[in-house]
């Protein structure tokens, strides 16, 4: 493990928190003010987050070759529970860090105009969500991964119940139960290996693993699996995901899909299948199946839905389970395809969310049916529409292909069938984007209103461009961000013996 | 020793100089006893010994669980100044009720003696049934006081019953002596039955399911700072001599009464949290909770255990804080003229009161026990100890029954935050200073302990080591 003359994550993790508390401290009906310091502080974030991949005199820059956690961090917490404060970050989670801290700024920067009500605790709880998210990617204290975990819930339930749409306190709460009943299963979890392993830390409990000898593997293994497959959504646990996408307010959406699911198949990654190899190859059948009927599942109620925002948040299943396909493939490509394809869900999606956010923003409406032809009169809207639906169906040359196509061939390598039924998602993905794109872009317009409407305006085209870039050097060029996580993904699969080749 | 006799001598000076004394000045006055009785059981934490030919211990036990009391009743005098005066209730019995009332907690606290523990249970409960009734020209007040005298004495009954069966089965009420018999001669049948005679006594001051059925109706009849007063330390008071009894004195057999404590926890936790959703007024919503509380609480006990102790000590800490600014909170928002708790009342109060609103919900979050606040540190130790215990199915129900307890506590964060109020029916809560004061302390003290509880911690663990070697 390697330190860093500079607590880089700590700083990184905490600056939101810290713009947050100053935040407090400002005037309320100065919204201007607000806005910019929140953008600020949340750009300043990304900016120093770079550092953990661009080398500065001598702080900064990632070891590829090295497969454990950098600018590792550990002090001590709660000692009587043993308990520190232990942070560091992999090839794992580098990229998810990374996403975070590129997506809350442009989240934030989207919600200027959208957001006229109680416009100081809004930005105040993104500042902390930012923070919360981030601490969990670094965390490598379960104890502390818990807390963060949980903290998460708290900011986004109220961005969802205060800012959210018209069956937002529902959406709220529901949100709240679900993800608290699986994650607390975990924490009794975390409580057993605490005791059991005698520690919380990660590190020291893969290190000195003899705890697993005789420990009920596959309980500990649902347990978290509880948890995580709540928030990936995995199919059948994923029916709080509608409710809180269409009700979230824009910003929350994009947070919601583009890092908050990540935290689910995150987990899987970090813990499930780091902690007990035996159990993950056990269950890899049954998650895998799930997966499966999510992609699809998830693909044809998308096809079924009339509200845009809804077809997205319906796609997500649908992605998300090509992503616990890849993890449980237990193949390097498939780990890594599932790995950057939570990166390309992030940006891809998220930018779904941003476009029909800033569709709704002028029309008030996100029936498919109200719209029509607006390619001819949003030109510039359109295109980038274009561009970010095709990234997310997986058209070659864009992200979206690059992380599915791996996820493939990598899960081929373990089971051919599970390949060619998961590869029929890809075409149902196809047949609802493009019909979406269809009803909305060509053709007539359908209704009066849509006349008027006036195209991408300046701080809308700073917010979406950066992630249309994005999709394009990941779709054209994804060696550099393979490359980052090659060495951890390989130490995490080591023990997992490699593929586990199930023959049809 | 000294500190309950010190103790008790601050107790008298203060109720004769009240007698005499202005009316707004007792309340001070009885501050200044609770004050000084508080820095005294701070002086001599770490002193051990024992008083009154061992009947009373002096250990960091009995000073933990004092000082809750304490803290309990200082607080409380901050939140009733206002509240009682409001309503023309503030004679000075009032603040000398509450003065005899914590100290039977502290003896309570100290007992190492079963005669102790029912003397201690009666100076601290007698003091409370007043107090429940002391709105006097209220109704639900008077059949409160009533209801809780009633059974309260038919529980002091059965406690009583059950020493005697203990004394005849061991031919002591010392508890070191109690755990020696047990330790050579195993648990006869007498002593099993007289133990289960005193969980029924204990289990009723801590509204342990079955024996619950008084608390909605006093919770919601008593003086709001009362029933914040009461939920906290009447279950700090039973909960330290549970702990005693069971532990310390009937470890030797916990195999035999583990199941049922057991049991009881799970059908507390059930119970309470189950029928607190469907509650449409706050303070019997917090009512159920505290029944629900019992019942992690005595998850502690069954698991017998270092960490059970310690987690139950924790707990109280954080627990006390919690229920004392919520409570508080709930105070804000009474009117003399009649008291609305419904959650309609606190619909939109972050318009109104962004402060208090954000308050309750750092009480709110540390009664569902979301990291970060006390009540989650302390319920994080319980379920610790359940799992050390092997206790994993309890454990189980009480993470469930967490999930179902977050529904109601979320329910009043919606109403504070997600829902505006409706125009006629908007209540401005008052503004005291002294209440200000007890509420903002209070979450200080929820995140405080949530943040960093180490020096807590530190403190119930060598508690804990008292009990359990």
């Amino acid at each position: 493990m390697t330190q860093s003359p500079l607590p880089l994550i700590t700083i990184v993790t905490f600056l939101p928190l810290v713009g947050a508390l100053f935040m407090l401290f400002q005037r309320r009906d100065d919204t201007a003010t607000l806005k910019r310091t929140a953008l600020i502080v949340s750009a300043i974030t990304f900016g120093v987050s770079l550092l953990f991949v661009v080398r500065v005199g001598p702080i900064g820059g990632f070891d590829l070759a090295q497969p454990g956690f950098q600018y590792y961090e550990r002090y001590d917490w709660i000692p009587a529970f043993n308990i520190g404060y232990e942070v560091g970050i992999d090839g794992i989670s580098l990229l998810l860090v990374l996403l975070t801290t590129f997506l809350s700024p442009l989240a934030i920067l989207s919600s200027f105009e959208a957001i006229k009500d109680r416009v100081k605790e809004y930005y105040i709880f993104m500042l902390i969500l930012e923070s919360g998210m981030l601490g969990v990617f670094i965390s490598l204290d379960l104890f502390l991964f818990y807390v963060f975990w949980e903290v998460t819930l708290v900011p986004m339930y109220f961005l969802v119940g205060i800012w959210g749409g018209g069956r937002r306190v529902y959406a709220a709460i529901k949100f709240f139960l679900y993800t608290m009943a699986g994650s607390i299963l975990m924490l009794l979890a975390i409580l057993w290996l605490g005791i059991n392993g005698g520690s919380f830390s990660l590190p020291t409990l893969l290190q000195n693993n003899s705890w697993l000898a005789g420990a009920p593997e596959m309980a500990l293994f649902i347990a978290f699996a509880a948890a995580f497959a709540i928030k990936v959504p995995l199919w059948p646990f994923h029916s709080w995901l509608p409710d809180a996408h269409v009700e979230a307010p824009t910003a929350g959406s994009v947070i919601l899909a583009g890092v908050l699911l990540k935290m689910g198949t995150y987990g899987f990654l970090r813990f499930n299948l780091a902690l007990f190899p035996n159990a993950s190859r056990e269950a890899a059948p049954v998650i895998a199946v799930l997966a499966i009927i999510g992609i699809i599942y998830g693909a044809i109620v998308s096809f079924a839905q009339t509200d845009v925002k809804k077809l997205v948040a319906y796609s997500s299943v649908s992605h998300l389970g090509f992503v616990m396909l890849g993890i449980f493939a237990f193949t390097p490509q498939g780990l890594q395809g599932a790995l950057l394809q939570m990166i390309n869900h992030g940006l891809s999606t998220g930018a779904l969310f941003l476009m029909i956010g800033f569709l709704y923003e002028r029309r008030h409406t996100r029936e498919m049916e109200q719209f029509g032809g607006l390619w001819k009169i949003v030109p510039v809207y359109g295109t980038l529409m274009l561009i970010v639906s095709l990234s997310s169906m997986g058209l070659p040359g864009l992200n979206g292909f690059v992380g599915e196509f791996t996820i493939l061939l990598g899960t081929w390598a373990a089971n051919p069938v599970w390949a060619a039924v998961a590869a029929t998602g890809v075409i149902l993905a196809a047949v609802y984007i493009l019909t979406m794109f269809v009803k909305m872009f060509m053709g007539e317009s359908r209704n009066e209103e849509n006349l008027h409407l006036v195209d991408l305006t300046q701080r809308e085209l700073w917010v979406i461009v950066p992630i249309v870039i994005f999709i394009f050097v990941i779709g054209l060029y994804p060696n550099p961000f393979f490359q980052t996580m090659t060495a951890s993904v390989s130490a995490l699969l080591q023990p997992l013996g490699g593929s586990v080749a199930i023959a049809p | 020793m000294t500190i309950l006799a010190a103790f008790g001598m601050i107790v008298l000076l203060v109720d004769l100089a009240l007698k005499r004394a202005q009316k707004p000045l007792t309340a001070w006055l009885s501050l200044v006893g609770f004050g000084a009785a508080g820095v005294a059981s701070l002086a001599i934490m770490e002193q051990r010994g024992s008083g009154f030919g061992g009947m009373i211990a002096l250990d960091p036990y009995a000073q933990v669980l004092g000082l809750v009391a304490i803290l309990a009743g200082a607080l409380t005098v901050l939140t009733s100044f206002h509240y009682v005066r409001d309503r023309g209730i503030g004679r000075s019995e009032y603040y000398a009720l509450l003065l005899f009332s914590v100290s039977g907690m502290v003896m309570m606290a100290a007992a190492h003696n079963l005669i102790v523990v029912f003397i201690a249970l009666e100076l601290l409960s007698i003091p409370l049934y007043v107090l429940t009734g002391f709105a006097r020209p209220n109704v639900e007040s008077e059949e409160a006081a009533i209801k809780y005298f009633l059974l309260g004495a038919f529980a002091s009954g059965f406690l009583l019953f059950g020493i005697a069966l203990m004394y005849g089965a061991s031919g002591t009420t010392d508890l070191e002596r109690i755990a020696q018999g047990i330790a050579q001669t195993g648990a006869s049948p007498l002593a099993l039955i007289g133990a289960g005679l005193i969980l029924v006594g204990l289990g009723f001051k801590v509204a342990a399911v079955p024996f619950h059925m008084w608390t909605p109706d006093v919770y919601e009849g008593a003086p709001t700072p009362i029933t914040g007063f009461m939920s906290v330390g009447a279950k700090a008071a039973g909960f330290a001599a549970l702990l005693r009894v069971f532990v310390s004195s009937l470890g030797g057999i916990q195999a035999d009464w583990v199941t049922l404590v057991a049991i009881l926890s799970a059908l507390t936790m059930i119970v309470g949290n189950i029928v607190a959703v469907s509650q449409t007024n706050l303070k019997r919503m917090l009512a159920y909770s505290s029944i629900a509380h019992a019942g992690y609480l005595l998850m502690g006990v069954a698991a017998a255990n270092r960490a059970g102790v310690a987690g139950a000590l924790f707990y109280l800490v954080a627990y006390a804080f919690t229920n004392i600014g919520a409570f508080a909170v709930l105070s804000t928002m009474a009117r003399p003229s009649g008291e609305d708790q419904t959650f309609k009342t606190y619909r939109g109060l972050y318009r109104r009161s962004p402060a208090l609103a954000v308050m309750m919900m750092i009480f709110m979050l540390s009664l569902t026990g979301i990291p970060l606040t006390g009540g989650f540190i302390g319920k994080y130790y319980l379920f610790l100890s359940a799992v050390e215990a092997n206790l994993i199915w309890l454990a189980v129900i009480g993470v469930l029954t967490s999930v179902v307890s977050a529904f109601f506590y979320l329910r009043v964060i919606v109403d504070m935050f997600m829902r505006e109020a409706e125009p006629q029916a908007e209540v401005e809560p008052v503004s005291y200073r002294p209440l200000n004061f007890t509420v903002n302390l209070s979450a200080a003290a929820v995140v405080i302990l949530g943040v960093v509880p180490m020096a807590v911690l530190t403190l119930v663990t060598t508690a804990a080591q008292l009990l359990v070697g």
